[in-house]
C-alpha cells in the first residue's frame, strides 16, 4: 500500500477549517465592502459639460435649490434647469465666460444641454420626489451637502437598505417645512427631540409603505 | 392445590417456543469473500463495454434538451415555461417534486433500513444512494430556475445584503430550501462515508496492478483507510450517527414539501392528510426507480447471486404496502371531501375525478393504485420483466400524480373568473426530458468509476460471515 498522505495530513482537518474560516472571513469583508453600493456608488462624480459649482451658486450665493430644480415640489420626477434660467443671470455676469459656451449654445439652438446623470433610480422603483420633499425629507437626506460640492457626487449608497432605514424610522430623518432646503438645518429630532418628530408625523399622517408594493408597484 | 391448578390448565405450555423461519440466505450459492471482491471490483477494473458508450452518448444527448432548454430560458425569460395565471407552478413544481420523491429510497434503505438491521439492504443501498443524490440534483434544477432571474436565486438564503431583503421564515417555501439541502448534503455525506472501505480496496488493486494514477486517486478519497480495528470502530460510529441523523430527514424532506401545498388555502391542497401521503409517496415512486435501475443492472452484470429473488421479493412488497398508502390517502381526499360539506372541497375532488384533468387523474389511479396490487402475486414478483415493467408504471404514476395535485387544484379554485388551463410548452417538455439524460450522465459515470454495492457490508452478511455457518446445518449449501 501506498502512502499517499504523509503524516503532516494529520493536522489537515484542522488547516482547512482555519483556511475556511479565514477564507470566509475575508469573503464576507471583502464583499460586504467593496460590493455594496456604499462603494460601487458613492463618490461618483463624472465630468459634466459645464463646470458648474453648487458650492458657489448654492453655497456662497445661497440661491435656493427650487430657483433651478423648480418642479420638485410639483413634479414625481425632479427637473434640471433649462439653459434660460442660467442665462437669467448669465446674460450679464460673466456673458462671455468661454465656460458657459454650451449653455449659451443651448440657448440658442434649444438642444438641452448634455448633463450626465448622476442619481439614478432603477426602473423597477417608483419614487416620487415632490411626495418626499413636501413631506419633510430634505434635499441633503438623499443628495447630501450638495451646497458644498463644487462637483457634484453621489453622496449616499440610495441602496433599497438606505430608503428602508428611513421609511422604518421617518422620526430620525424629518425636517420642518422651512427647513427643507437648507441644507445645513437639523431635523426636528435634532431641534426639539423625538417626541417633536412623532407629533410631526402624526399630525401629518406620515407613514411610509414598507411593503414591497410601496415602491415596486 | 397447586396440583389442582395444574391439572385445570394442562394447555399452557411452560415455554413458548415458536417456529425458527429459516432467513433465506442473502447471498446466493455460498459465494466467496473474493468472489465478492471480484465482482464489484471487476465492474470498475474492466474495460469498458460498448453498450456503456452507446447509453452515455445518448444520455449525454438527452442531457442537452436541459442545458438547450435551461440557456434558452436564461436568455429570454421564465415566461418560454408554460406557466401563466392561474397555474403559477406549472412543469417545473412537477418535476422538482417528482425528483426530490424519488430520492426518499436512498434515505430509507440507508437510514431507516440500517437502523432496524434489515440486512437486505446492504446489495441495494450504495445505487439507491447514488441515486438519491443524482435525483436531488435533476430536483434542484427546477426551483432555482423558476424563481425567474436565477442570479438571484441566493436571495433563498438569509445572507445579509444592502437591500435588506430577507427570508419570510413563515413560507415553508422556504422551509423547502433548507429541508433539501440538508438532504442533499447528508445524503452526500452517507454515501461517501459508507464507500471509503470500499475505495481503499480499489486503491490496493489498482497499485497492485501497477495504476498509479487511479490508485493515488481512489487512495486520496480512501483517506488512508487501512482497515485496522480502530478505523473500523470509527468508522461505524460515524455511520451509525449518520443513519440517526439521515432517518429524521426520510420523512421530513418531502413532509416539508408537502407542506408547500397544505399551508396555502387552495381547495384540494389544504389537508392534514398531506405530510403522510406525500411520504408514502415518495418511498414507493423511490424504490420504483430503485426497481427500474436494478434490475437491468443485475441481468447486465450478472449479480444475481447478490440481488437475489429476496431482495426483489422485499423492494416488490415496500412498493406494494406504500403504494397501497397512497391509495388510501387518494380514497381519504375524497371521503373527507365528503365529510368535511365543504362545497370547494368537494368540487375539486369531483373536478379531479371527472373535470377536464380526468385522463391524468385516471393514469395516476391505474398506475399508482392498481399497478402495485399485482405485487401480491408471487409469480408476479419472481417475474424480473413484470417487475421492471411495473416500476416504471409506477414512476410515471407518480409524476401524474403530481401534475393532478398541481394542475386541477390551481386551475380551478374559488372564483370561476380565476378560473384556467394549464399547458406546457416544448421548452417545459424538453426540459424535464433532459433532465433523465442528466440523471442518467450521472448514474452511468457512478458504475463506471464507484464501486456500485458495499462491498465490504455484503460480506459481512453472506452464509460464510456467519460464526456458525456449517454447525446447526443451516448453511450446508
Amino acid at each position: 500500500m501506498s502512502n499517499i498522505f504523509p503524516k503532516s495530513a494529520n493536522k489537515l482537518p484542522l488547516q482547512i477549517i482555519l483556511y475556511l474560516v479565514v477564507l470566509g472571513g475575508v469573503v464576507t469583508a471583502g464583499a460586504t465592502y467593496y460590493m455594496t453600493p456604499k462603494y460601487t456608488r458613492v463618490g461618483y462624480a463624472p465630468v459634466q459639460p459645464v463646470p458648474y459649482s453648487h458650492a458657489l451658486h448654492a453655497g456662497q450665493l445661497g440661491i435656493d435649490c427650487r430657483y433651478c430644480h423648480s418642479n420638485i415640489e410639483k413634479s414625481g420626477v425632479a427637473n434640471l434647469p433649462t439653459a434660460q434660467t442660467c442665462m437669467n443671470c448669465h446674460n450679464q455676469v460673466k456673458k462671455d465666460s468661454p465656460l458657459l459656451a454650451v449653455v449659451r449654445q443651448s440657448y440658442e439652438t434649444g438642444e438641452a444641454v448634455p448633463w450626465v446623470k448622476i442619481h439614478q433610480t432603477p426602473d423597477y422603483v417608483y419614487f416620487n420626489h415632490a411626495i418626499h420633499v413636501n413631506r419633510g425629507v430634505s434635499c441633503v437626506e438623499c443628495h447630501g451637502k450638495i451646497n458644498e460640492m463644487d462637483v457634484v457626487a453621489h453622496a449616499k449608497p440610495l441602496s433599497m437598505g438606505f430608503c428602508l432605514d428611513c421609511h422604518r424610522d421617518p422620526a430620525s430623518h424629518v425636517r420642518e417645512k422651512a427647513d427643507i432646503y437648507n441644507l445645513d438645518s437639523p431635523t426636528i429630532a435634532e431641534k426639539s427631540g423625538f417626541a417633536a418628530a412623532h407629533q410631526f408625523l402624526t399630525d401629518r399622517n406620515i407613514k411610509p409603505p414598507q411593503s414591497c408594493s410601496g415602491c415596486h408597484r | 392445590m397447586a396440583h389442582a391448578e395444574t391439572a385445570a390448565s394442562p394447555a399452557i405450555l411452560d415455554e413458548v417456543k415458536p417456529a425458527v423461519l429459516a432467513r433465506p440466505d442473502l447471498v446466493d450459492h455460498d459465494r466467496s469473500f473474493s468472489w465478492i471482491t471480484e465482482k464489484i471490483c471487476g465492474i470498475i477494473e474492466g474495460k469498458t463495454p460498448a453498450w456503456w458508450w452507446w447509453c452515455f452518448g445518448v444520455a449525454c444527448f438527452v442531457a442537452s434538451f436541459t442545458v438547450a432548454g435551461i440557456t434558452y430560458l436564461v436568455a429570454t425569460g421564465v415566461g418560454v415555461w408554460g406557466h401563466r395565471n392561474p397555474v403559477n407552478w406549472g412543469w417545473p413544481i412537477v418535476n422538482f417534486v417528482f425528483w426530490i420523491g424519488i430520492g426518499h429510497a436512498g434515505t430509507l434503505i440507508s437510514a431507516i433500513l440500517c437502523l432496524l438491521r434489515q440486512k437486505w439492504r446492504t446489495s441495494i443501498n450504495r445505487a439507491a444512494e447514488a441515486m438519491t443524490i443524482f435525483a436531488v440534483v435533476c430536483a434542484g434544477i427546477f426551483p432555482v430556475f423558476h424563481v425567474g432571474r436565477v442570479w438571484y436565486a441566493w436571495f433563498l438564503f438569509p445572507i445579509p445584503n444592502s437591500n435588506y431583503i430577507w427570508q419570510n421564515f413563515r413560507s415553508p417555501l422556504e422551509w423547502d430550501v433548507f429541508a433539501v439541502s440538508t438532504y442533499g448534503t447528508v445524503s452526500v455525506l452517507f454515501w461517501y462515508v459508507g464507500m471509503i472501505p470500499d475505495l481503499a480496496t480499489l486503491r490496493d488493486r489498482f497499485q497492485a496492478a501497477g495504476n498509479k494514477t487511479r490508485s493515488w486517486l481512489y487512495g486520496f478519497f480512501a483517506m488512508g483507510w487501512r482497515g485496522s480495528s480502530r478505523h473500523w470502530s470509527n468508522y461505524e460510529m460515524a455511520y451509525l450517527i449518520l443513519a440517526g441523523i439521515a432517518t429524521p430527514l426520510v420523512l421530513s424532506v418531502h413532509t416539508i414539501v408537502s407542506f408547500d401545498f397544505a399551508v396555502s388555502l387552495i381547495p384540494g391542497w389544504h389537508t392534514t392528510i398531506f405530510p403522510p401521503y406525500f411520504v408514502a409517496g415518495a418511498i414507493f415512486s423511490g424504490f420504483g426507480m430503485v426497481l427500474t435501475l436494478m434490475l437491468p443492472l443485475r441481468a447486465i452484470y450478472h449479480l444475481e447471486d447478490l440481488i437475489t429473488q429476496y431482495h426483489i421479493d422485499c423492494m416488490c412488497k415496500i412498493t406494494l404496502a406504500t403504494g397501497t398508502i397512497v391509495g388510501y390517502a387518494y380514497a381519504m381526499e375524497f371521503f373527507i371531501a365528503w365529510y368535511s360539506a365543504n362545497p370547494y372541497e368537494g368540487f375539486t375532488f369531483i373536478n379531479r375525478a371527472f373535470g377536464p384533468y380526468a385522463w391524468a387523474y385516471w393514469i395516476m389511479i391505474s398506475c399508482n393504485v392498481i399497478t402495485p396490487q399485482f405485487f401480491w402475486f408471487k409469480k408476479v414478483r419472481e417475474n424480473t420483466t413484470m417487475v421492471w415493467v411495473l416500476s416504471i408504471f409506477v414512476n410515471v404514476g407518480m409524476w401524474f400524480e403530481r401534475f393532478v395535485i398541481i394542475c386541477t387544484s390551481l386551475t380551478r379554485d374559488y372564483l370561476p373568473s380565476s378560473w384556467g388551463n394549464m399547458s406546457p410548452t416544448i421548452v417545459d417538455i424538453f426540459t424535464f426530458f433532459g433532465t433523465f439524460g442528466v440523471f442518467s450522465v450521472l448514474f452511468l459515470l457512478f458504475i463506471r468509476f464507484l464501486p456500485l454495492m458495499a462491498m465490504a457490508e455484503i460480506k459481512a452478511v453472506t452464509p460464510r460471515a456467519d460464526p456458525h455457518a456449517g454447525h446447526d446445518g443451516h448453511s450446508a449449501h
